[in-house]
């Protein structure tokens, strides 16, 4: 963390945080994802078929033999236990089954259209949040018990506290039907652009900022007083050197740790954005799906989001170890 | 060195708590009302509350009634409709007390399910210790990685749309974090020399964990109450806004959001009131949360 040295030895320290880097931890937790995902897998299947209505049923009722027959088309007629046991097998070779409503699609193929949206719209607002509420974070811990620092804190409370369904829908209502800015909702033509994602961006972004400035300031304000950070005062470095080269990466530290909570908030958040601003993303499949009963597509998307929380939990843990010295596995 | 010699201050303060007895508790209670911002915010949730529950019982019109006036009708005091009818002519200002009520009663039953879980949870493994702990701690570890929401919705379909389970499906959730405190905590707790002295007077397990362990973890619990409650109203409201919470005619701020959606090009205020009703709620229980923090665990002053 602490490079200080001239510029030139940065592959030296490089290649002194990859030394650190614990192969053998991180296979381990590999390990323990498999039951993990096979746990996730598992009480997904048995709820999604313990709900009432299945994905044949239609408002009107079907004559026996045609319900027999569609059951049969979707192997939903053979006992539970063989259905799972096939479904699992399937899985494991990267197989997700053709999704059960829209028979002329795979599941992959229907998240695959999804998930370009919905990674713009995740990858994009967490960039912004981070920035804009590490920045923040640091000027209300610099200037703790401000003006400055009781404002932040304030909106902070509010990003917070505000949904991003209520947000989605005031920002809409503004920048989209008042000033005409911004698209209200939907793609142009299938295509993503500035006009349409940048609402629905905000909107995601805005209560990851006020989290990420709420950690960054507590960070930040305990590092301030810890005794190197007087020390590198001490011997006459500029307030700006001590505070952008000594306090805020130490003070950063606690945000690799909230990647894993971020992650699952932002797929969480897609889900309404998506909502709010009818986008076509992963989210609105998971809801269509669960309404419709469409067994493979919502267990496809479970089995997806799933996967990302466990990858990045394991991402911000390794990364946190790599980064900071005194971690032992 | 302030080992050998506490500064004077010091010294006076110990002195007079130990006169006064003044407790953990006191002390606490004492930071919390100096707190101005968890101050007001006790005050309005308190209106809030009353407001919610004898709210629509002195109102003249009732949340399922359709009204003469019609559908969207604009806010007006004659004929008395201060936040005008929804899409189906029904009084709004009546219709967000009782969602305020459903969202309130949501977010205080769930969170005591997930705090009988979480810590019954949380001090068996803490307590226990060894493989029992491992083995429990784990299934946390697994449910944690449950993309939360989705197994809500889940649950929901499940059980269909009955309120109650909407309490216990995000009750059945929202307990993991709750159970890693309580297990932290007792695990120091444990080996503490009180639990030691208990344990050699002969005194159960079972009664050890009820009657030491539990006691002495219920500051960083109240904590996590206080602010589990507004992530379980955001969680009732986020599956209403999705159309998988309450049943017509009952309604909650998530509903009244979503319809208000709906209509906000005609009528900006439908949105705007639960919105804001919602977020005033939300704002009140953080910044308490804040407090009673800050009041229990003052290290940061």
């Amino acid at each position: 963390m602490q490079n200080n040295s001239a510029p030139s030895s940065s592959s030296n320290a490089l290649s002194r945080l990859a030394s650190r880097f614990p192969t053998g931890y991180a296979l381990r937790r590999l390990l323990i994802a498999i039951p993990t995902m096979l746990a996730v897998i598992t009480m997904a299947f048995f709820m999604m078929r313990a709900a009432p209505g299945n994905p044949y049923s239609t408002d009107r009722k079907l004559p026996p033999e045609v319900e027999a027959n569609m059951k049969a088309s979707l192997g939903l007629d053979k006992p539970l236990v063989q259905q799972y046991a096939e479904y699992v097998g399937k899985v494991a070779r990267g197989d997700f089954g053709p999704s059960m409503r829209n028979k002329d699609k795979t599941v992959i193929e229907l998240i695959g259209e999804g998930l370009p949206v919905s990674l713009t719209i995740g990858a994009a607002s967490m960039g912004i949040a981070l920035f804009i509420g590490s920045l923040l974070g640091v000027l209300a811990a610099i200037r703790q018990n401000s003006f400055a620092d009781y404002s932040v804190m304030g909106l902070a409370m509010f990003g917070i506290s505000i949904p991003t369904f209520v947000t989605g829908p005031i920002l809409s209502l503004v920048f989209g039907v008042y000033l005409t800015l911004f698209a209200v909702g939907g793609l142009d033509m299938g295509r993503m652009n500035f006009n349409n994602m940048f609402l629905p961006i905000v909107t995601l972004a805005l209560p990851q900022i006020a989290i990420i400035s709420r950690l960054m300031r507590a960070s930040m304000i305990e590092v301030l007083r810890s005794n190197y950070i007087r020390t590198a005062r001490a011997k006459g470095l500029s307030e700006r050197s001590v505070l952008l080269r000594h306090a805020a990466p130490a003070a950063a530290l606690p945000l690799v740790s909230y990647i894993g909570p971020a992650t699952a908030g932002l797929l969480t958040g897609s889900v309404v954005i998506e909502r709010v601003f009818s986008l076509p993303g992963v989210g609105k499949y998971f809801v269509d799906g669960a309404l419709n009963r469409d067994y493979t597509l919502v267990l496809g998307v479970i089995i997806l989001y799933a996967g990302l929380i466990v990858i990045f939990n394991l991402l911000a843990d390794l990364l946190y170890g790599v980064l900071d010295p005194r971690v032992k596995y | 060195m302030t080992i050998l010699s506490p500064p004077a201050e010091k010294v006076e303060t110990l002195e007079r708590a130990a006169a006064q007895g003044r407790s953990l508790w006191d002390d606490a209670r004492n930071r919390l009302f100096s707190n101005k911002a968890a101050v007001v915010s006790m005050i309005i949730l308190g209106l809030l509350i009353l407001i919610a529950l004898f709210g629509p019982m002195v109102w003249p019109h009732n949340y399922k009634e359709i009204n003469a006036v019609g559908p969207l009708y604009p806010p007006s005091l004659s004929p008395f409709h201060p936040l005008g009818t929804d899409s189906q002519g029904r009084d709004v200002a009546v219709r967000l007390m009782i969602g305020l009520q459903v969202s309130l009663a949501v977010g205080v039953i769930a969170t005591v399910v997930s705090l009988i879980i979480g810590v019954a949870w949380g001090a068996t493994a803490g307590y226990v210790g060894g493989r029992t702990d491992q083995f429990m701690m784990r299934f946390v570890d697994v449910m944690y990685a449950m993309p939360f929401i989705f197994f809500v919705i889940l649950l929901n379909m499940v059980f269909g749309r009955n309120i109650f389970m909407i309490f216990l499906a995000i009750g059945a959730v929202e307990w993991l974090t709750m159970a890693r405190i309580v297990r932290g905590q007792t695990l120091s707790i444990k080996g503490k020399e009180f639990i030691e002295a208990a344990r050699a007077a002969g005194v159960s397990p079972a009664r050890i964990v009820t009657r030491h362990v539990i006691p002495n973890l219920l500051g960083p619990v109240a904590v996590y109450v206080t602010l589990t409650i507004p992530i379980v109203i955001l969680a009732e409201s986020f599956l209403s806004f999705l159309g998988l919470g309450v049943n017509e005619p009952l309604t909650s701020l998530g509903v009244l959001i979503s319809e208000g959606k709906s209509n906000m090009e005609a009528r900006p205020h439908l949105l705007l009131a639960p919105g804001f009703t919602m977020a005033l709620a939300l704002l009140c229980f953080n910044f308490i949360g804040d407090g009673l923090r800050d009041a229990l665990d003052p290290k940061d002053r």
